[in-house]
């Protein structure tokens, strides 16, 4: 596996292909975990970053664009890439009943991922909401194999059975755990985890959006530099159509392309 | 294999597949997955002569069969597009049209003369109907008189191929398609977007922050091919079809209703690819019927 670190984002070549689905595992009542590998064997997997997503073709006669879902994981030894999804609607949905063999569309990689990660940066925390926690894996394991930085994770989570990938995670780094109802970690919202009394590096974030505008308020106070993975509703995915753009700094961009993750200084919140 | 070249006025076209302006970039964005040099033509996003921030977000809602959009015409200005985005995509070996907008006529005058340096630009798209802008836009396009007096101020301006674009947001569309062929328009392309609106209704809210916004995709093809065989009927120049084509089967529905040429949008969404497969599309279709150009069925309803 070429590091991904010497990977040049600009020129990383995107593909319209198809996947069959190796397996899909329902982890949760609202979550599937889907595993796909390119149904022409001869066929590479593309290189993707961590933070990066696909544009999930939908074939049902319900909705009309495609989904973006970001890469929960990265298996090169296996061909194979899995996609975390949550019910969220028709097109959700229609993703999470592929059954094993099933062919599935993808567009991808798309977006700009998290980015290089600088060899100061050795103690970063990686936060994820709900779904959110969907690239943090593929991060957090980067970051681990690649760098040799063992980071910390903190999930946030209504209860303890809505707490995913919990093992999968512990893999790579240690993590904390906060819940509403206190059933697992500690009680509250991440915002409120004892961890924020610690020292990071940076903060990874991905989550709801009223989530990833607390946590980058925290980061602001403690000067901390903080990223987020925006998921703006998207037609194409591709910088054409213009309609995912989020207000930075330098203006209204696609945070297809530009995104989805961006430096909160770079943001207006 | 058939004949598939086709004029626009002077506008010569490998084949009848253009994309339409806002679906397709600048090009650039979708040539991992095309050769750009396969395509009659695409035409850029919509240019201003100044830069444009568009509209905020949301400016997107899937609806059944399309989409809705309010992307208010974000674009760089045309300076913007002479200096940094034309010297990168004139050598595609297709023919590269810019989509031209303007709050005043005075504008779409000034875009026309600076686009005049771009030598490889052989044709402009006048874009009198975009719904999502307060100011000019769809004003010109929704009456007989403004339509005529941008396409004439335009005509003044520009010597190379002009085509103008209509609204379908109007009572008789080829009333504005007979004033701007009498001022000297190339060609029209029709249909832009049509008006819509959808609300979220647990929110309680517009799903767009415009509140309205242009429908495009399949939903509104049975809409559009009426327009393009209504306008064909009415004008002596050559007419440009869209509206919600998916494939090489819809781009022929429009062509059977006297299109020259089409334009492929919103599908580029969806497969990205859509635009070569609907030139080979319509290619075998001529080929096992036995037609040798595409003449032998264009407006034959």
């Amino acid at each position: 596996m070429q590091p991904i670190d010497t990977i040049d984002r600009d020129i990383m070549k995107k593909y319209c292909l198809d996947f069959t689905v190796v397996n899909n595992e329902a982890i949760h009542e609202l979550y599937s975990l889907l595993t796909l590998t390119p149904s022409d064997s001869s066929t590479s997997l593309p290189d993707i970053l961590p933070g990066q997503f696909v544009q999930v073709r939908v074939d049902n006669a319900e909705t009309f664009l495609r989904r973006p879902i970001s890469v929960n994981d990265v298996d090169r030894d296996n061909h194979t890439l899995s996609l975390l999804v949550r019910n969220a609607g028709e097109g959700s949905r229609w993703i999470m009943n592929r059954r094993q063999g099933d062919t599935v569309n993808l567009m991808l990689p798309l977006g700009n991922g998290f980015g290089n990660i600088a060899e100061s940066d050795n103690r970063p925390l990686l936060v994820g909401g709900g779904v959110g926690i969907a690239p943090m894996l593929y991060l957090g394991k980067c970051m681990s194999l690649q760098h040799r930085v063992r980071p910390a994770f903190l999930v946030g989570a209504r209860s303890a059975s809505d707490v995913l990938q919990l093992q999968s995670l512990q893999q790579w780094g240690d993590v904390f755990v906060t819940t509403e109802d206190g059933t697992m970690g500690e009680k509250g919202l991440v915002t409120a985890s004892s961890v924020w009394n610690e020292e990071w590096t940076t903060v990874y974030c991905c989550g709801p959006a009223p989530m990833m505008k607390a946590i980058a308020q925290i980061c602001k106070k403690k000067s901390l530099p903080c990223k987020v993975s925006l998921e703006n509703m998207m037609a194409c995915g591709l910088g054409a159509c213009l309609c995912c753009v989020e207000k930075t700094v330098r203006g209204n961009v696609c945070v297809c392309t530009e995104g989805p993750v961006f430096d909160t200084a770079d943001l207006t919140w | 294999m058939a004949n598939l070249e086709v004029n626009i006025g002077n506008l010569q076209l490998k084949n009848p597949v253009l994309t339409a302006s806002g679906t397709f970039g600048y090009g650039e964005e979708f040539k991992d997955f095309i050769s750009l040099d396969r395509l009659g033509g695409f035409i850029v996003k919509g240019t201003t002569l100044n830069p444009r921030e568009g509209n905020d977000y949301p400016r997107m809602a899937e609806t059944p069969a399309g989409m809705l959009n309010a992307v208010g015409l974000q674009n760089k200005g045309v300076d913007y597009f002479i200096t940094h985005i034309y010297p990168r995509i004139k050598d595609i070996d297709t023919q590269i049209m810019v989509n031209v907008s303007g709050a005043s006529i005075a504008d779409y005058v000034a875009v026309c003369e600076k686009l005049k340096v771009c030598d490889k630009i052989n044709a402009i798209e006048v874009n009198i109907s975009c719904p999502n802008v307060k100011q000019g836009g769809m004003a010109f396009g929704t009456t007989c008189a403004g339509a005529a007096e941008v396409t004439a101020a335009v005509r003044q301006a520009w010597d190379r191929t002009l085509i103008v674009k209509l609204s379908p947001n109007v009572t008789s569309i080829t009333d504005i398609a007979k004033a701007v062929e009498a001022e000297g328009a190339d060609s029209v392309s029709l249909i832009n977007t049509l008006l819509g609106m959808a609300i979220d209704v647990e929110r309680r809210r517009p799903m767009l922050s415009t509140i309205t916004g242009g429908l495009s995709g399949p939903a509104v093809r049975p809409i559009a091919v009426r327009m393009v065989w209504q306008v064909c009927k009415a004008v002596n120049i050559p007419v440009i079809g869209l509206g919600g084509i998916m494939n090489g089967r819809d781009a022929l529905e429009f062509i059977m209703a006297g299109a020259t040429a089409i334009q492929v949008g919103t599908a580029n969404f969806i497969d990205p690819a859509v635009t070569v497969k609907i030139i080979d599309e319509i290619n075998g279709y001529l080929d096992r019927n036995n037609f040798k150009s595409l003449s032998e069925i264009r407006g034959i309803i």
